[in-house]
């Protein structure tokens, strides 16, 4: 799409100079009260969060085992299950080893096996977290749990609270941006990205990728631009009509939202419109214009990072892979996942650094919990795994993270954290403090108490730290 | 170091936090204030007293469009008509306003209009939420709290019947469907969640939401710990959930006529197939056809008989640690004594909730109520008048309003007639510059206020100004034309199938839109309605570009923008009379003259088979349209 000229723009300047509201109340308009800032010196200064929903199984991906070949099909010891509860598995399950192969990649020698061959290649540039564990083992409530920092849904999400606490720089943007993509599989839906009970300026706003990118950016059937654009000159016009005459900001408000609005109905679509990215970089992320696909989400959170957006969120949908069909099972599922996955976030990766913006973006990639050593069996033809909230693997990379590095270790068959374990609110407490956010200071009050995206936990996890 | 011990005596006695709380105000019920003038009505002394000490003039009262656009949106959700409009600005009779007030309460529409912010406290929904968000039926609950507050149901009787409505053998039908209240809860049916723990959820959510309604209480902080503020101990909060304990969760069928008929009519093919021997298939064919007839229902709470109101405290509110056993019990500090003939299950809490001289229930509604008529309540934390309570600008007047709503027997119509007739609900907005410099909050009331339409009200102006409103009141939920989600990519088992309902359930008002918690209606989730997966007292009030994206693109709105473009193509006169008349039917006023040249210039630059329609889209969008 063309740059669209805007018809309006004289009347528009002089309008919001005459209000004294320059480019800064327009910003505030799409990111709401502007906080102080940051607390001490930012490391980052935008995040890009891809989450792996459904959870992708650890064991298969960069938790080799060799004591789970060893005992594979043998009954998991009892002392590990005893007392535990499990959202499928039943009674004594089985070991289940890998039927995949695993080889120590780059020189900082951490092990991916061969359904991430693209990973593979830029392990020195990344930090692997190995004791990610959670309080949830059900899909929607652990979800809820990784993107606000509580089960229940009502907390505001962890790009809510950035954007509460630092804005956006985005002009005509939204300032926190969620893509999904994926199969029909476990999501807790809008709740991940919700503001909670901060103002609903902070709600990410989702992106879609098929029909309107979002809701009623585009003209009804038959208006043009420049019709739609001498409505909202109408509108405008009566309505500086009324505020001179009552003085209500809430006037001055809306004569801007719909001056964005019209900005909005320009950059967004401009914004989608990945044809007009060289072929070059079509090959690197495998994206196909058109198609609703991670690889095209993530493409489009490097376009929205260069327009100064804060915090964008990928959903990749489609991981939870027990073994009740050849579609989520480990040895047809998860591989299709990881063709679907690998190349584009490792093309985002690489990309962002190119351009110079890796050294300012954060990027975290993971699940809501991992998978059981043991085996579900759901259907003897295929091979599946249970939920599991006590251990899983994480990976971060870009602005402020050590590269290179591990950290974390499970027990030999990959049950327990035996090494740094990493509580979700740890993994929040570490993207504020990279953002220059403290976690304990980054309150809001609500219903007479101060709460925070860490509640009462939280510890910055320095060993990742740059 | 004598410093130090000088200091001492005076830091070192921190009050004890149930000693502090015996004298906060909140916890002791309000004694009537006399009000310091009485030649005019109590609330506009108070305000009148509070106002002049800031400094600030009060403003003179709202011309008359003005007045009764106020006074019809806040009374039941609607613009006035036109004729409506036009009798109340010749009526020059004194007591002209008066009428309106009472004419708009006894309108059938205003029950609508009350159902909605009482529906954001009850959480109600159409759907059960979570990840599957399965279909649930619970209209009828709706249209009972429409129809009880069209009646007027006084608000001690009102609530006994949600919280204990199956508990009162006087309350019939009518109790057992009013009690829909808590079970607009919630639904977790997801794969491994134990039914134990999701029915313990459910409990914990009544037992919170019901302090949060009527006693304006956080005592959902104490589900873990002591509470931190308020005087509210864990075994506090574990004695109001003990009062849910005893309930089960019951479906009640409620048939019409018809299908009672139509049942019968089933039962007896199977019966009659079988006494003559038909063909198996016959018979299986007909059974299966009577167990799929549904016929209407509701969810309701029973009391299970013989079950102890009493619960097990939660060690550290962990589900699995089971401390002592708790008897049910109110919290001591936040009330009056337990009336001692009330029994110790839901309806004594209920009883006890409208004793006449609760601290609480009474203002934590009428705080409520005047929210929804100035923009803002007069306790700025709603859901919390605990001891973090931030200091309340007209205390006297929230302590008179809560006592004169209890001395008009809980009438909630009553005292809205008595706030409605004040000069303080009729003041005007506009008023010079240096005035709102002085008070940009309206914290002192000195003009009238003035704030954006809730969603529902926003879709309901946008179909009574393009006359596409089907104003029938009740039944299941509604399918408007919605904004293009084919690209939300649905949750799990939800699927996002909204299929638009045809003829005039298309055109029903905002209350009857079906709701659904993981994807709430494009239009009202732009418009911040809440996604009702919880209690919500207030609603946030925001002004985006998505608003304006919805108000000028959505495809109900652009389908009232025909509508109305097409009601002024066709109505008499020329082209200024016909974009007068959509001018009023959008913002209850006449235009100005400069207001029609830029309606008419636009107008004319607009190609002649889309410029009423475009005409229309503007007039909607109209900030004035949108706000009351």
């Amino acid at each position: 799409m063309s740059r669209h000229v805007d018809p309006l723009q004289p009347t528009r300047r002089a309008f919001l100079g005459q209000l004294g509201l320059g480019p800064i109340a327009l910003s505030s308009l799409l990111g709401g009260e502007r906080r102080a800032g940051p607390h001490f010196t930012p490391r980052a200064k935008n995040v890009i969060w891809l989450s792996m929903a459904g959870a992708p199984s650890q064991l298969d991906l960069f938790e080799p085992k060799p004591a789970l070949d060893r005992h594979d099909g043998k009954p998991v010891p009892q002392e590990l299950i005893a007392g535990q509860r499990f959202a499928f598995l039943k009674g004594t399950p089985h070991l289940l080893a890998s039927p995949y192969s695993f080889a120590l990649r780059g020189q900082c020698g951490a092990p991916v096996s061969e359904l991430m061959p693209h990973l593979a290649t830029i392990v020195d540039k990344i930090a692997f977290v190995k004791s990610m564990h959670t309080e949830q083992f059900n899909h929607g409530p652990a979800q809820v749990f990784m993107n606000t920092g509580h089960a229940v849904v009502g907390r505001p999400s962890c790009g809510s609270w950035v954007h509460y606490g630092l804005g956006s720089e985005a002009q005509d943007l939204p300032g926190f941006v969620v893509l999904v993509s994926g199969k029909i599989d476990p999501g807790a839906g809008p709740v991940l990205w919700s503001s909670g009970f901060l103002p609903a300026v902070h709600q990410g706003v989702e992106l879609r990728t098929k029909g309107d990118p979002v809701p009623c950016v585009r003209d009804p059937e038959g208006v043009d631009r420049a019709a739609r654009g001498r409505t909202i000159d109408l509108v405008n016009g009566l309505n500086r009509r009324r505020f001179e005459a009552l003085g209500d900001p809430e006037i001055a408000s809306r004569i801007h939202a719909y001056e964005l609005a019209f900005r909005m109905q320009a950059s967004v679509p401009e914004l989608v419109d990945v044809q007009s990215e060289p072929a070059e970089v079509h090959a690197l992320y495998g994206t196909e214009p058109g198609k609703n696909s991670f690889a095209n989400n993530c493409l489009l959170a490097r376009r929205l990072i260069e327009r100064g957006v804060r915090f964008v969120q990928l959903h990749h949908r489609g991981w939870d892979h027990h073994g009740t069909d050849a579609s989520d099972d480990l040895l047809h599922g998860l591989p299709n996942m990881c063709r679907q996955t690998d190349r584009a976030a490792v093309a985002l990766v690489l990309d962002l650094e190119r351009r110079g913006l890796l050294d300012e973006t954060l990027v975290v990639w993971g699940g809501e919990f991992g998978r059981t050593p043991m085996q579900e069996v759901r259907d003897p033809k295929f091979l599946g795994r249970d939920h599991h909230a006590k251990a899983f693997t994480i990976w971060l990379a870009g602005a402020g993270i050590r590269r290179g590095v591990t950290l974390g270790a499970t027990d030999e068959l990959g049950y327990h954290i035996v090494e740094h374990p990493v509580h979700v609110n740890d993994l929040h407490a570490t993207v504020l403090h990279l953002l220059g956010l403290d976690h304990e200071r980054l309150t809001h009050r609500f219903q007479g108490r101060d709460y925070r995206l860490t509640d009462v936990g939280g510890t910055v996890v320095r060993a990742v730290l740059a | 170091m004598w410093s130090l011990l000088i200091l001492l005596p005076v830091l070192a006695p921190q009050e004890h936090p149930a000693a502090r709380a015996a004298h906060h105000w909140a916890y002791t019920a309000p004694v009537r204030p006399t009000p310091p003038r009485s030649d005019v009505s109590p609330i506009d002394a108070f305000v009148d007293a509070n106002a002049i000490r800031a400094g600030l003039t009060l403003a003179a009262e709202a011309d008359r469009a003005t007045l009764l656009r106020r006074l019809t949106f806040d009374l039941i959700g609607l613009p006035p008509t036109l004729e409506e409009l036009d009798a109340f600005l010749a009526d020059r009779s004194p007591d002209a306003y008066e009428r309106a007030v009472d004419r708009l309460l006894a309108s059938p529409h205003y029950g609508e209009r009350w159902a909605s912010p009482w529906l954001d406290l009850a959480r109600y929904a159409d759907t059960d939420g979570f990840n599957f968000d399965s279909p649930r039926t619970m209209w009828k609950y709706r249209d009972w709290v429409v129809d009880a507050l069209n009646r007027d149901l006084p608000f001690d009787r009102f609530s006994e019947l949600q919280l204990a409505g199956d508990l009162m053998p006087d309350a019939g039908e009518e109790g057992r469907i009013a009690t829909g209240f808590h079970r607009n809860t919630m639904l977790n049916d997801e794969g491994g969640v134990d039914a134990e723990e999701a029915r313990w959820d459910r409990l914990l959510d009544r037992a919170s939401t019901t302090a949060t309604v009527w006693l304006g209480s956080t005592l959902h902080c104490a589900q873990c710990h002591d509470h931190k503020y308020d005087p509210i101990s864990q075994r506090d909060f574990y004695a109001m959930v003990a009062f849910f304990e005893p309930a089960s969760e019951d479906k009640l069928e409620l048939p019409t006529p018809e299908q009672t008929k139509r049942r019968r009519e089933l039962q007896e093919r199977v019966a009659q197939l079988e006494a003559t021997g038909a063909a198996a298939a016959a018979i299986t064919a007909a059974k299966k056809e009577l167990k799929a007839f549904a016929v209407d229902s509701t969810l309701v709470l029973s009391e299970r008989a013989g079950v102890a109101a009493s619960t097990t405290l939660r060690v550290r509110g962990s589900y699995d640690v089971r401390g002592d056993t708790v008897e049910a019990a109110v919290p001591q500090a936040l009330g009056p004594a337990w009336p001692a003939d009330a029994p110790k299950n839901r309806l004594g809490l209920a009883r006890w909730l409208v004793q006449p001289d609760h601290p609480l229930t009474a203002r934590v509604h009428v705080n409520r109520l005047w929210g929804h008529l100035f923009g803002r309540p007069l306790v700025a934390t709603p859901e919390d008048f605990g001891m973090q309570v931030p200091p309340v600008d007209h205390k006297e007047l929230l302590d008179w309003l809560a006592t004169e709503f209890v001395r008009l027997g809980w009438s909630q119509k009553r005292l809205l007639r008595t706030i409605v007739l004040s000069a303080t609900y009729r003041r005007q907005c506009a008023v010079p510059a240096d005035e709102r410099e002085r008070d940009p909050q309206n914290r002192w009331l000195a003009r009238g206020a003035r704030f954006r339409l809730p969603a529902e009200h926003v879709r309901d102006l946008q179909l009574a100004a393009s006359g596409l409103l089907a104003p029938a009141i009740g039944g299941p939920g509604v399918f408007p034309l919605q904004a293009d989600v084919s690209g939300v990519v649905p949750t799990n088992k939800a699927q996002l199938r909204w299929q638009p309902s045809a003829g005039h359930a298309r055109h029903r008002r905002g209350l009857y839109t079906f709701w659904r918690r993981t994807a709430t209606f494009v239009q009202f989730a732009v418009f911040d309605a809440p996604s009702r997966e919880q209690c919500i007292v207030l609603r946030q009030r925001t002004n985006t570009p998505l608003q304006a994206l919805s108000a000028l693109n959505d495809p109900a709105a652009w389908e009232a923008a025909k509508a109305l473009g097409a009601r002024m193509a066709k109505a008499a006169g020329d082209d200024r009379d016909r974009l007068a008349l959509g001018f009023r039917l959008c913002t209850s006023r006449a235009a100005e003259a400069e207001e029609l040249d830029l309606l008419e210039n636009a107008l004319r630059a607009e190609a002649a088979d889309q410029r009423w329609t475009l005409a229309g889209n503007a007039l909607l969008n109209l900030d004035e349209a949108l706000s009351r």
